[in-house]
């Protein structure tokens, strides 16, 4: 660590700001914290005090209970004891946000999770110019430049078309991944129905609260087998070979993850429609976001960080590893 | 390409065997000559491309990408084919989606000194999915779970002939298949086979496991560990086939150059071990001289191979596939009369009245090349592939034996991404643990996900892709047998040695020691 920075420790349960006693995404209880968005991975239990967009809250507040809040919306700050905190936009999923904090002249940005592509179910990633960059490196090897989505829905759409007799049963992350699928069906032009396993319901409905507006949703709970024939179904990915499939119509599994770019993946989870659609900023998103911003440290969180380490060492950039524990990988996978 | 491409990556996906066959069949309707046939060459292993090896794919990437960065890729992808394919800078746009007859000419054309080229260019000129096409068909082994039998179900049920005829037409043929498809797809006249060596396809044997059979309908044979072959000879030329009906007459002139009657036959192919007073000696002896294309006089000398003879497909110009077994074998020991016999012999039958004795006689029988038991039918015909009720192997039961796993790597193709291959060791009377064997199958998908996780929270060191574990988790391996070697620090290797089972309930140091494992030796 520099001497420049001594006032952010990070530790392998999450990033530390001593001066004022608050920690961001620990991922054990603590008094304070700042919560970057929903995630169960960023955002866990048992924390005495928390940080976060109104959003994230809300999410929070959803799956954990009311806790002891405190509402920062965007492009506001507060300080305390010298540091002064605001939140911007990430692009992941709604209400995700970079940290930046401002102490004795240094300006830190911890994004969370980010993405740089358009997502129409939140704000996009907005760069914030830095000394310390602290990011996410899920995708940090070459290997991972993901494709436009469009065309990864246009894939689905055509599947769809083929399979009049069957359904499309996509696993997708219940928050986030699920919505922004949905959403970018609905860009794409699709209007009929989208039938969801029970553990996506609320979250649809608290996105559709927030203004993200979804479209014709329905229960299968509620659905007759013949009803979802050629049509599309969602469920979180857990559930895709789980008991429950069984009363939906011979369905064609599809997986909605970065992770879908390498065929072996798809197939040790036999997924016949892999659908490369990410949360998380790609090689060339994460590469050119530390380019744009230039910050004099690049300081990796999670992911394949030995590839973004090397990259940055081919480039002259300064960055090292933090190996903080308890970050699962998209998906879980 | 691209079509070709997408059907890969169908079949990837797909995970029924009617789906698959449909796939393929589709395809080969609706694609032209050549391409259909290279298609289905590269579906049936039926390409080499000798300029293209693995290590040139691997040596072109570290031309565009950075080495190091590569090899994380690689090892994070578990293929090389599809490390580069998504790595390749560039999508393709440039380019008018070339034919597989045109990729399939450049590779043909490609030399072992303008390979970096020419793979470069035509890298450049695909997007990513037909790049990983095209680096599979390159270096052979499409990994798509469709066998070549699949592959030649698929062309049958195409043009709706017999899959039969389809295998006996096909080793007559070399890719792109123009006079099969012919056939096939137009109604051309049969390929007259009668002056050309070809392969029949062999005829094979289920597990016996628990399968009944009335023993007085079956005759008893010794399994032999060799390698299956089949010798066939017509018009004055031989041809030796392995099983799969690849060619392997340039590995074993002695053998070829002996066979010098018209005729098929069927038989296991080893080689004499000195040490062991001339009797066929282990697998481990016969495999120094598999896959040579040019054999040195020494080892002609010091391994000389020859062929134990199990049945007969055809004598002089008569095809006898489908007379009984036992009129075949009286034919077959006629046959062989005319033969040298330091080349040539019989494989022996066993009597015996009832399975207590030839379990006993099977599991008495520690020679090194006998592998087992075979049943065959008396009354049956030599048909093609497995066939219920007609042939059955009986393996000897396998030796088993308590390792301690050593080091852990991640695993190729299905396996990829998780640690699945394990190095795994005994240990020696000084307490040291020393390695005997590395395996990456017998597991369940369960078990593969538990030892993933025990390398990953056990890791002590790291050397590249390899992790070296906490030295505290017992393996249970089966093997096939054991064989001194010089390549091993602990002076042994086994032959297909495969996890049966996690012993969590097994303290490291009562692992097995060496001494035990050398007293298996055969």
């Amino acid at each position: 660590m520099t001497a420049h920075s001594h006032w952010i420790e990070p530790h392998p349960q999450g990033v530390y700001v001593r001066p004022a006693d608050i920690w961001i995404d620990p991922s054990r209880p603590s008094a304070n914290a700042i919560i970057t968005h929903g995630h169960a991975d960023h955002a866990r239990a048992g924390h005495g005090h928390i940080i976060a967009t109104p959003e994230t809250l809300a999410i929070v507040e959803l799956r954990y209970g009311k806790t002891q809040c405190k509402v920062l919306h965007v492009g506001d700050s507060f300080t305390i004891n010298g540091v002064r905190f605001s939140l911007h936009p990430a692009g992941h999923v709604l209400g995700s946000a970079q940290v930046l904090m401002e102490y004795d002249n240094e300006r830190v940005v911890v994004t969370g999770d980010f993405k740089r592509r358009h997502d129409p179910t939140c704000a996009a990633f907005e760069l914030v110019p830095c000394d310390i960059f602290i990011t996410e490196a899920t995708f940090g090897l070459p290997v991972y430049c993901h494709p436009p989505t469009e065309f990864e829905i246009a894939k689905l759409l055509e599947q769809q078309a083929i399979h009049s007799d069957r359904c499309i049963l996509i696993g997708a992350y219940a928050l986030g991944k699920a919505q922004r699928v949905i959403a970018e069906l609905r860009a794409a032009g699709m209007n009929g129905p989208i039938y969801l396993h029970g553990a996506l319901e609320k979250m649809c409905s608290l996105y559709d609260d927030w203004g993200v507006e979804l479209g014709d949703l329905r229960p299968v709970a509620d659905a007759d087998r013949d009803d979802m024939r050629g049509q599309i179904v969602m469920c979180p990915p857990s559930a895709l070979h789980d008991r429950w499939s069984r009363r939906l119509p011979d369905p064609v599994t599809a997986f909605a993850s970065g992770w879908m770019r390498l065929r072996q993946r798809a197939r040790q989870k036999n997924i016949e429609i892999p659908l490369v659609i990410s949360d998380h900023a790609d090689w060339n998103e994460l590469t050119q976001t530390i380019k744009q911003l230039n910050p004099r440290e690049t300081w990796i969180t999670h992911g394949s960080e030995d590839g973004l380490l090397r990259w940055a060492e081919l480039n002259q950039i300064k960055a090292r590893a933090l190996s903080m524990v308890g970050r699962d990988d998209e998906d879980g996978s | 390409m691209r079509q070709f491409a997408k059907l890969i990556d169908n079949l990837i996906y797909t995970r029924s065997r009617n789906a698959k066959l449909a796939l393929i069949a589709d395809y080969l309707k609706s694609t032209l000559d050549p391409h259909r046939g290279w298609a289905l060459a590269a579906l049936t292993d039926g390409l080499d491309f000798s300029a293209v090896k693995s290590s040139t794919i691997r040596t072109l990437a570290q031309s565009r990408i950075d080495p190091q960065l590569f090899k994380l890729s690689r090892d994070h992808v578990g293929d090389t084919a599809e490390t580069v394919a998504l790595i390749w800078p560039g999508h393709g746009e440039i380019c008018n989606d070339p034919t597989v007859d045109e990729v399939v000419n450049t590779l043909h054309s490609t030399t072992r000194m303008n390979a970096l080229s020419t793979l470069g260019t035509l890298l450049d000129t695909l997007d990513a999915e037909s790049r990983y096409a095209m680096l599979k068909l390159a270096t052979g082994g499409m990994r798509v779970g469709v066998s070549a039998r699949l592959a030649k179900v698929a062309f049958a049920k195409a043009f709706a002939v017999s899959v039969d005829q389809v295998e006996e037409y096909w080793h007559a043929f070399s890719p792109p298949y123009t006079e099969l498809f012919a056939w096939a797809d137009h109604n051309a006249e049969p390929p007259d086979l009668s002056r050309i060596p070809y392969f029949r396809p062999f005829m094979l044997a289920h597990p016996l496991e628990d399968t009944v059979l009335n023993l007085a309908d079956y005759v008893a044979e010794w399994k032999w560990d060799g390698i299956r072959v089949q010798l066939c000879r017509t018009h004055g030329e031989t041809r030796m086939y392995s099983r799969g009906g690849e060619e392997i007459s340039a590995s074993f002139p002695d053998i070829v150059s002996e066979f010098k009657c018209d005729g098929v036959v069927d038989g296991e192919l080893m080689v004499r071990g000195d040490y062991q007073g001339g009797e066929a000696a282990s697998f481990n002896a016969l495999q120094q001289r598999l896959g040579r294309k040019k054999v040195s006089n020494k080892m002609l000398e010091e391994a000389p191979a020859f062929v134990r003879l199990y049945d007969i497909m055809v004598d002089g110009k008569a095809d006898v596939r489908l007379l009984a077994w036992t009129k075949r074998r009286a034919i077959l020991e006629h046959f062989v009369k005319q033969l040298p016999k330091d080349r040539f012999d019989l494989s022996n039958v066993i009597e015996a009245d009832s399975f207590e004795v030839l379990e006993n006689l099977r599991d008495s029988a520690r020679e090194a090349a006998i592998e087992g038991l075979m049943l065959k039918r008396r009354d049956g015909a030599y048909l093609s592939g497995r066939r219920t009720g007609q042939w059955y192997k009986w393996k000897r039961d396998p030796l088993v034996a308590d390792c301690v796993m050593m080091y852990a790597q991640r695993g190729n193709g299905r396996r990829a991404s998780f640690f699945s291959d394990y190095t795994f060791g005994c240990w020696n009377d000084r307490g040291e643990l020393l390695p005997v064997g590395k395996a990456y199958s017998g597991f369940t998908d369960e078990e593969l996900k538990w030892l993933d996780t025990f390398v990953r929270s056990n890791t002590i060191k790291r050397y590249g892709p390899v992790r070296e574990v906490k030295k505290s988790l017992v393996l249970e391996v089966a093997f096939d047998s054991i064989h001194k070697s010089r390549r091993h620090k602990s002076g042994l290797a086994m032959r297909f040695p495969r996890i049966v089972r996690i012993r969590k309930d097994k303290p490291a140091e009562e692992a097995d020691i060496i001494s035990t494992l050398q007293k298996m030796v055969s």
